[in-house]
C-alpha cells in the first residue's frame, strides 16, 4: 500500500494510486448479473481526467463545496476522486433522503457543484423549493435523451481536453463535510480534514490491510462514513478493487460473492440478518443424514477456530458454505448499527471471520474493531491504533459515557459551534453511547444516553428530526422520543421511535386520529417511521419561549409511565 | 395482448405476497403497510419485488420501491411498466 505519511491530502494519495497499479482492476460496476463497467486505474485516471478539466473551466476552486447524491456506481467515486483533485470539498449526501431533505442539506453546506443521478435530480426540480437552490453547477447522470434537465449539464458530456493540474490541500484542510443526521431541525455536517481520513485509513489498513488481487464488494451506500472508507479510500491507496453492485437485492448480492470472488465486504445489521436467514433456510431443507454431518463439521470447525480464525481450514471443512460466498471471502465487516452477538457467532462458527466494529461519523468511520485475536461477538472490538478511548464516570459496573481522542475526528459540526463545544470537550469526542471495558481491552456496548435511535440499516434517526411530517395533527401536542431514552436500556437493540400524544381535554383516540397518524407516518422514509404511540395525560413543560422541555418530559415519562402502555402504530 | 387492469395486477401482487411470506391472502388488503403486515425489512421487500419481476415479466430499479410501503402504490409501478 501507499505510505500514507507522506501525503498531504486525499487527492494526493489517490492520485499517486493511478500511477502505481496502472494495470491492476480497480472498479467493476455490475447491475445485477450484467457488468456494465470494469476499469483499470490507468482507464479510471482516464475518465476521471476530462472532468477534472472541465471542473477547472468550468472556475473551480480549491476549498469549493461539492455534493454527490447517487446510488453506488463508477460515477460516485470518479466525480469524488475529480473533485479531492481539483481541491474540492466533498459534500456525500444519502441518496435515500427525501428530495426536500436534500434541498435543506444542499442549502446548509452551501455546496456550489453537485452531482446527483437523475431520478432524483427529476425529484428534486419537481418541488416548489426548487427555486431556491443555490448550487451553481449540477451535473446530472444517466438522464434520458431528450429529457429537461433543468439547466443542469448531462455528466457524459461534462468534459474537456487536456492535462488537468492537481490542486495542493493541506492535511488540516477540509476534505469532506459528511451529514451524521439531523435533517429537519438542526443539521448536523461532520467537518472532517484530510487529516482525519489518512490517518484513519492508516489505522484501519493496519490491521486489515488491503492488497492488488483483493477484492472489495461495495454494497452500503458510498456516502456512509464506512464504506466511504472502506469502499473507495482504503481499497484505491492498497492498489485493490471496488466491486459495485447497483442493486441491493439479496439474490444478486448472493451471486456477486461468487461472480467476482470477493475478499471483503462491509455490511450493517440487517443485510448480515438477511445472509443468515438464507443460510439457515438452506440449512433446513437438508435430510436429517446431511444436517447431522454438517453440524459436526461446523462442531469441529468451532473447536479448530477457537483462538482464531484458520480460513484455509475453515474453506475445507466446509467448502460448500464458503463457495456459496465465492470460496476467497476474507472477512466480513460489520458496523452501523447493534449488531445480535448470535449472528456474528453464526458466521464465525461457519468459519468465516467477522470484524464487529463501532465507529460514528464524527471519528470519520471506525473508533474500535476487532481483531480476531480472538473473535468475540459480544464486544465491539478494540480501539483502533492511534485512537484513544475513556469510559466517563463509569458507575459500580464500569458503565460510562463512551468518549473518544484521536486524529481522525471530526475538526467541528458546520456552522454549529454550540454542538461542536456540546460535542468535543478538550479534544475528547463524547459519543453519547454508553460502554465499559472488559479485562482484555474490549470495549463493550451498553445502551444509548442520546435522544436517537440507529436502525439495523446503521441510519441515525434524531426524534426531533422527524416532528415536522407530525405538523398540525389534531391534538393538543405532541412530540417524539427513542424508546430507549425514555426507559434506558443496559443493551442496543429494539431500538424504536414513540410518539408522545396530549390530547385535548375530552378528546379520544379514534379510527380518524389513528388514520391520520400512520398516513403521516407513511410520508417518512420507512427506516425513520415512529412505531408505537403514547397517550400522556398531562400539558408538556415548556420554556419561557414555548419550547418543550424534552428532558424534564422525558423524566416524567420515566416516572410514571411503562413501556407497556406503548401502543403499536 | 392488453395489459391487465389495476385490480387485477393488485389482486396477483397481493395473492403472491400472501404466498411467499406463508400469510394468509385474507389478511392482505391494498392499503396495508406491506411492511408492518407482512413483518419484513426492506431487503426482504426488494426480494418480493425480484418474485413480482419475474411473475410480471418486468424490470424495475431499486428506486422504484423507494418511498413505497402499501401495495396499491406498488401495483401502479408495476402496472406502469406492463
Amino acid at each position: 500500500m501507499l505510505d500514507l505519511r507522506q501525503y498531504a491530502s486525499l487527492g494526493a494519495a489517490l492520485k499517486d494510486a493511478m500511477e502505481r497499479w496502472p494495470n491492476e482492476t480497480c472498479l467493476i460496476e455490475a447491475d445485477r448479473d450484467r457488468e456494465k463497467v470494469r476499469l483499470t486505474y490507468s482507464d479510471f485516471k482516464e475518465m476521471a481526467q476530462p472532468l477534472c478539466r472541465a471542473l477547472e473551466d468550468a472556475d473551480f476552486k480549491a476549498g469549493d463545496r461539492s455534493a454527490i447524491i447517487m446510488t453506488n456506481q463508477s460515477k460516485w467515486l470518479i466525480s469524488a476522486y475529480a473533485i479531492l483533485f481539483c481541491g474540492g470539498v466533498l459534500v456525500p449526501l444519502d441518496y435515500k433522503l427525501t428530495a426536500l431533505e436534500h434541498l435543506q442539506l444542499l442549502a446548509h453546506s452551501k455546496a456550489r457543484f453537485l452531482v446527483v443521478e437523475y431520478y432524483l435530480w427529476r425529484a428534486i426540480t419537481q418541488l416548489p423549493e426548487f427555486a431556491q437552490l443555490g448550487v451553481e453547477i449540477v451535473l446530472v447522470t444517466e438522464a434520458p435523451a431528450g429529457a429537461d434537465l433543468r439547466g443542469a449539464y448531462r455528466w457524459e458530456e461534462f468534459k474537456r481536453k487536456g492535462d488537468p493540474k492537481f490542486v495542493v490541500r493541506q492535511r488540516e484542510d477540509t476534505a469532506c463535510i459528511v451529514y451524521s443526521s439531523g435533517t429537519g431541525g438542526r443539521p448536523k455536517g461532520c467537518v472532517l480534514t484530510h487529516d482525519s481520513y489518512l490517518e484513519q485509513c492508516a489505522s484501519l489498513t493496519a490491521w486489515y490491510p488491503f492488497c492488488p488481487g483483493v477484492r472489495y464488494l461495495s454494497i452500503l451506500p458510498t456516502n456512509h462514513a464506512i464504506d466511504f472508507m472502506v469502499g473507495f479510500v482504503g481499497p484505491f491507496v492498497c492498489g485493490a478493487c471496488v466491486v459495485h453492485l447497483r442493486t441491493l437485492r439479496p439474490e444478486f448480492v448472493r451471486d456477486a460473492f461468487v461472480r467476482y470472488r470477493i475478499s471483503y465486504v462491509s455490511l450493517v445489521p440487517m443485510v448480515l440478518r438477511n445472509l443468515e436467514r438464507g443460510l439457515r433456510a438452506k440449512f433446513d431443507e437438508l435430510q436429517p443424514p446431511k444436517r447431522w454431518a454438517l453440524n459436526r463439521l461446523i462442531g469441529l470447525n468451532k473447536l479448530m477456530t477457537r483462538s482464531r480464525p484458520r480460513v484455509a481450514l475453515s474453506r475445507r471443512l466446509l467448502p460448500q458454505v464458503h463457495k456459496a460466498f465465492g470460496g476467497e471471502l476474507r472477512a466480513l465487516i460489520v458496523g452501523g448499527a447493534f449488531t445480535d452477538p448470535s449472528t456474528l457467532q453464526f458466521f464465525y462458527d461457519l468459519g468465516i471471520p467477522v470484524a464487529c466494529g463501532y465507529g460514528l461519523t464524527e471519528a470519520c468511520t471506525a473508533v474500535t474493531l476487532n481483531d480476531l485475536k480472538p473473535f468475540r461477538a459480544d464486544t465491539v472490538g478494540k480501539p483502533l491504533p492511534g485512537t484513544e478511548v475513556r469510559v466517563l464516570n463509569p458507575d459500580g459496573e464500569g458503565v460510562g459515557e463512551v468518549a473518544v481522542r484521536s486524529r481522525a475526528l471530526m475538526s467541528h459540526y458546520l456552522d454549529d459551534p454550540e454542538l461542536t463545544a456540546q460535542t468535543i470537550i478538550d479534544g475528547w469526542l463524547l459519543t453519547g453511547d454508553q460502554g465499559r471495558f472488559d479485562g482484555d481491552g474490549h470495549l463493550l456496548l451498553c445502551g444509548r444516553k442520546k435522544n436517537m435511535i440507529v436502525t439495523a440499516g446503521g441510519k441515525n434517526v434524531y426524534p426531533e428530526d422527524i416532528e415536522l411530517v407530525f405538523d398540525g395533527l389534531a391534538v393538543k401536542e405532541f412530540c417524539v422520543f427513542a424508546a430507549n431514552f425514555l426507559w434506558p436500556q443496559k443493551t442496543l437493540g429494539e431500538e424504536m421511535l414513540v410518539l408522545v400524544l396530549r390530547l385535548e381535554q375530552g378528546q379520544q383516540i379514534d379510527d380518524r386520529l389513528r388514520e391520520e397518524i400512520e398516513s403521516r407516518n407513511r410520508r417518512l422514509a420507512d427506516f425513520k417511521r415512529v412505531a408505537r404511540y403514547l397517550l400522556w395525560e398531562k400539558d408538556f413543560p415548556r420554556t419561557a419561549t414555548l419550547k418543550i422541555k424534552r428532558g424534564e418530559l422525558a423524566a416524567q415519562i420515566a416516572k410514571t409511565a411503562t413501556r407497556a402502555q406503548m401502543v403499536e402504530i | 395482448m392488453p395489459a391487465p387492469t389495476i385490480d387485477h395486477t393488485l389482486d396477483e401482487i397481493l395473492n403472491l405476497a400472501a404466498l411467499h411470506f406463508k400469510v394468509p391472502r385474507e389478511k392482505l388488503t391494498p392499503d396495508d403497510d406491506f411492511f408492518k403486515t407482512l413483518g419484513i425489512d426492506s431487503l426482504q421487500a426488494l426480494d418480493l419485488l425480484t418474485r413480482l419481476e419475474h411473475h410480471f415479466q418486468i424490470e424495475l430499479p431499486d428506486y422504484e420501491l423507494q418511498g413505497v410501503s402499501d401495495f396499491r402504490t406498488l401495483a401502479n409501478r408495476i402496472q406502469a411498466r406492463l
